[in-house]
Formats: C-alpha cells, structure tokens, sequence
C-alpha cells in the first residue's frame, strides 16, 4: 500500500466535485495542498466517435445500463474527468422557489441557492441557441405545445461553439459544452489543485481513504492516470465526497458510516423517465442540430416534464416496446421521427433507497410509486396531444396497448393510454438525474449532513453532490449540485483553519 | 476474458434474434459475427451470474413452446415464433418480462449497434453537425 498525504481531499470531478475544487483555489494558493481522485480518465474532444457502444462503455458506469435491483430501471451516470457535466445536455436551470421550500431544510433558503446558480450560469456561458440552430425535432415540439394549449419554454443550455452534432450524450465531439471538465477543473488545476484520474476510492476511514489506481488497458480510450496503478492509502485532513448519489452513500456504507448514520442510502429520487417517438410523413432535421432545446414545465401541476430528445438508434430500438415488423418499421422511419422524453417528479419514499452488496458494491431499490405511473401516463397523454397537434401520422406510446396510435384515434388517445398498460419489465424505464441517499437536514436520525453538507458528528467529512437532496428537484439538477457545493466549499474555507490545525 | 454466452446457445439465439428483428434473417456469416462480438462485449461487463441466468433464459425459450406447440422454439415457423415472445412479453410475471426485456436489449444491440444499421435506418448524426447538412 503506498502512502500519500493531503490537506483537502475531494472525491469525484463533476458538477458537485469540480465546483468545490475550483472555490478551493484561494486555499491551494495560500498553500493548502488539495487533490481530486476522479475514478474515470480524461477525455479529449477528439475521442468521441458518436459510435454508442463504444462511447457508453468509455464513458458510463456499466456501460449506462446500471440496473435497479428490481431490474426495471436503468441509471445513466458517467465515470470521467467532470462526470456527468461530459455527457448531459447542457440545458441549465434553476431550482423553483417552491422545490426548495418544500424541502424545508433548516438554514437552507432559495435566494442562496438563485443568487449562486447565477454565479455558474454565467461561468459556464449558459445562453439560449438563436433559432437557426434549432432543428425541427425542436421546432415541432414548440408547435405542437402551442397548437395543444401548451406553452413550451426554451432550455438555457452551457455551451460555446456548438455545431450541432446532436451526440451530447455519447460526450460533445466538439468539445462545446462547458462541464466542469471545460471550465471549474481547468481552472482550478491552473492554480495548484492536483487532479488524479482513474482512481477509485473503494473505503473510508477516520481522515483517511484506500484508493484503487487502475493502469489505461491497451486500447482503451483516455488518457492514461497522473498515479502509477497500485493501492494506495490517502491520509487528509478535510475530506469532500462528490461521487453522486450512488457512489457517495455506497462508500459510506461499505466504510461502515451506516451505523452512525442511519439515514445513509435513504431518500434516493431520480425523475424517472421514457421516450416517446411519433411519425411524420416527411423526414424532418432530427439528428442534426443541439436535441434538447425545449421543454414543458408540469411539475407543479401535474408531476411530469416533458423534454425534446433525439437519441441514438441502439437507444432509441430498446426504449421502444415491442419487436418484430412494426418495431423494424418505425425504426426505418428514423429521418421522419419526432422524440419527447417524459420525467416523473418522483418523491423520496421509504424503500426507495441506496443499499450495498457483499462485495460493497452499491445496489438500487426503486419501487414505482402509483403516483410516478400517474404522473408519466398524464405525461404520455400530454406528450401525444402534443405530437398530433405538430401533425404526427403515428405516436408510439408504451403505456398504450397496442402502443401505436394512429392519427384517426387522436381524440382517443386520452382513452388508450392507460396506466393499466404500465406494465414493469415491458416498457424501457431510464434515470439520468439521480438524486438523494445523503440528505440534508437538521436531525441527525432522518439525515446525514446539515444545509452545509457538513456529515452530522464528523466535523471533517463533507458531502457535495447531488446525494444532499433531500426530495426530488423537479428539473435538471447539474446547476443546483453546483450552487450546493458551492455553499459546501464556502463552509470548508471557514472551517479550514481550525480542521487543519488539528 | 469471461467464456462466450452465446456460443452454447447460438442457433437458439438466432433464433430469437431473427423475431426480433425480423432483417437480422438476411445477416450472412460476417454481419452474425459481427453482431454477436457486440453483444458478447456488452455482455463481458455483467456479472457471472447474469450470464448464466441469460443463457439459461435462452434455453427456457427453447423448449417452452413444446408445452404449447409441440416443437421446440428453433423449429416453429416465424409467426408461432412471435407468438411465443408476445406470450412471455406479456406474462404476469415480472421475471419473465424481464428476461425477454433483456434478450431483446441484446438482439437490438446486435443489430442496431453495427455502423452498417445507421445507414439502412437513415440515421445520419455527424460530429461537424449543421455544416455537414448545409
């Protein structure tokens, strides 16, 4: 075991690590010496291929397709340099007063939250593309919502020189979307933070990790880890963990912080959500231009989002029900399909929670609430009116039996799409915002951190992602994690002195 | 590198594919190869257990259609062969859709993953974006 020494650990490079990295540089200025272990490699632009496999085995823990322990689910999370931040859509949004009221933790208001979302808003170049960028996938939706009695709103998205590859997902090949990876770890690494690649932290104990330095296998993409491969052992004074909310409550747990923190693993949410695709009768600009450039906000009202989307045929073949010939022709329509994806505004229940294995390795509960069936079945019936308002021949609607809708059958469609027809194991259910599993809160039985991310009883330990949530966020997370690691970094400058003192 | 999954099972596998997704029956010997090398690899990331289950799963496929159909599911004609996927695609149990849910992850990820499938969907996503259309 090789020994290493450091002031200021923090554990993961993404929206919630590459933030307190990057408001750690007056400290590492001074001389406080602050190291990043990222568990996946540095990524260069030129390195995404657009091809799915490929990119999703490089670039997505279990090549994207984690599966809940019920095996409906599949989880989307990255294992890079900047996390997730490399391979979202950029679309930047922030959090509704209402959210954070709702989650009602002590010492926690909106106005902090608002007044530091804009801080990285405007590091990360966050605009609205001018409308001859948008592709017709775009278009159609804003039409359809308008002609539905709808009012679709345009994302916000963090990019800079985008060319419209529409491959955001499989890591922007252009290198145009301003992730922690593009902007907070350049910067803070400019200015004296160390950052480690391809290295896992497997355990935690008392100001201290074991870390697993992996060797770049021949052939694999990325460039090759700052550490030699080896275990090592990781001394620290102030430790941040920033690993999502996966792999921060799975490595509290395997460390044995279970015991003192009862609410570990708990309060996992995750929007859970579906593609919806419709026919046109002409081919329309669906796999050019930036895919996710509108929405519909209905949480409030009614528990969904819906979102523009275009993915890639593997993805889109499998989110798909059914097989056979008419499978194979709506896949042939590709250049004629219009994509919307739904996401439910799940709630925190109990149940729904982070576990792990023998092997220490995290392990998903999900139940679907009835609640979350409702919400994505009004969310399919919205989406539906929607694509028929834009001039659909065909929706494909997974909680329809049989999932094709025919234009004549619009006025029905209310009727046919049911949540009888939800049935688990049949319809392709993906998370991408996973949230939850070490909340916030004032009571140290029914949480694990203050407003802070200060881990109750262990005054050198701290938490920055988005595992903080203590209920589900209602819309894309990545700038609330970073306006929460933001306060988290604020509350490690204050406690600096005193911890590494000690 | 963990022992194949397909290999025991291929022709059943086939099969099953070819139900799937019906223009997988006009693969010649190189296009199987090649789809099975996708799927193989996207299988080398799942646990022992899982490969077995899905091997095992495969076998159950072929021999549930004697209980109904008197044959086994290679020897049925195509349209019994749908009839046997749709059976368990929507049977009351969670388990059994789950394992056509996966077996037909894996024939899509056969088929659609293959660079030649982009072109015969149309799909045509580009990393110069809007310039390579304008």
């Amino acid at each position: 075991m090789i020994e290493r020494e450091t002031d200021i650990l923090i554990i993961g490079s993404g929206a919630g690590g590459g933030t307190v990295a990057a408001e750690l540089v007056p400290l590492a200025k001074s001389g406080v010496r602050v190291l990043v272990l990222e568990q996946g490699a540095r990524f260069a632009p030129s390195e995404m291929t657009g091809q799915e496999l490929e990119m999703a085995r490089a670039l997505y823990a279990d090549d994207g397709g984690f599966l809940t322990a019920q095996g409906t689910m599949s989880l989307a999370f990255a294992r890079a340099y900047g996390g997730s931040t490399l391979v979202y859509t950029g679309t930047s949004l922030v959090v509704p007063k209402r959210v954070i009221d709702h989650w009602n933790v002590t010492g926690l208001t909106h106005a902090d939250l608002a007044q530091r979302s804009a801080k990285y808003l405007a590091q990360n170049n966050v605009h609205q593309l001018t409308p001859d960028l948008l592709n017709e996938n775009n278009t159609l939706f804003v039409k359809g919502c308008d002609a539905a009695g709808f009012h679709a709103e345009q994302f916000p998205v963090n990019l800079r020189g985008c060319k419209g590859s529409s491959l955001c997902n499989l890591g922007c090949p252009n290198g145009a979307k301003m992730g922690t990876h593009a902007v907070q770890l350049p910067f803070a690494e400019r200015n004296g933070v160390q950052v480690v690649t391809r290295a896992e932290v497997r355990t935690m104990e008392d100001r201290a990790v074991t870390v697993r330095v992996r060797e770049k296998a021949a052939g694999e993409k990325g460039a090759p880890g700052e550490w030699a491969a080896g275990e090592y052992r990781v001394r620290a004074k102030i430790i941040v963990c920033a690993g999502g909310s996966i792999g921060t409550p799975a490595l509290l747990l395997r460390s044995g912080f279970g015991a003192r923190l009862p609410a570990l693993g708990a309060g996992f949410t995750c929007h859970p959500a579906h593609i919806l695709v419709a026919e046109h009768a002409r081919a329309i600009t669906n796999d050019v231009g930036h895919p996710k450039s509108f929405y519909l906000d209905r949480a409030e009202a009614e528990g969904y989002v819906l979102e523009t989307c275009m993915y890639f045929p593997f993805i889109t073949a499998k989110n798909l029900t059914g097989f056979g010939a008419p499978h194979s022709a709506l896949m042939r329509a590709f250049p004629r399909l219009q994509m919307i994806l739904v996401l439910a505004c799940d709630r925190a229940v109990s149940g729904n929670r982070i576990t792990v294995n023998a092997d220490g390795e995290p392990v998903v509960h999900y139940e679907f609430t009835p609640q979350v069936v409702e919400s994505l079945v009004r969310a399919t019936r919205a989406s539906a009116r929607i694509f028929f308002a834009a001039g659909a021949l065909r929706v494909h609607a997974p909680s329809a039996d049989p999932p094709l809708i025919e234009a004549a059958d619009a006025a029905r469609a209310d009727a046919l799409i049911d949540a009888r027809h939800f049935r688990t194991g049949t319809i392709s259910i993906s998370a991408a915002h996973l949230m939850g599993g070490a909340v916030m809160g004032a009571d140290a039985r029914a949480s694990v951190t203050d407003a802070w991310g200060r881990v109750h009883g262990v005054p050198w330990l701290r938490i920055a992602d988005a595992s903080l949530f203590p209920d589900s966020l209602e819309i894309n997370p990545y700038v609330t994690i970073m306006a929460c690691a933001d306060r988290v970094a604020e509350g490690v400058r204050g406690d600096a002195p005193a911890l590494l003192a000690a | 590198m963990p022992d194949a999954v397909l290999a025991p099972v291929r022709d059943i596998f086939r099969a099953i594919a070819t139900t799937v997704v019906p223009e997988a029956a006009a693969f010649d010997a190189a296009a199987w190869s090649e789809a099975e090398r996708l799927i193989e690899s996207a299988l080398d990331v799942r646990p022992a257990g899982v490969r077995r289950q899905i091997q095992m799963f495969i076998r159950v496929i072929e021999w549930l259609p004697v209980v109904r159909f008197g044959r086994r599911f290679t020897a049925l004609d195509a349209a019994r062969r749908t009839r046997v996927l749709q059976a368990l695609q929507s049977s009351p149990l969670l388990l059994l859709r789950r394992g056509l849910w996966g077996l037909r992850t894996l024939a899509f990820i056969g088929y659609y993953a293959r660079p030649a499938a982009r072109a015969e969907i149309g799909y045509r996503a580009d990393a110069r974006g809007w310039e390579a259309r304008r």
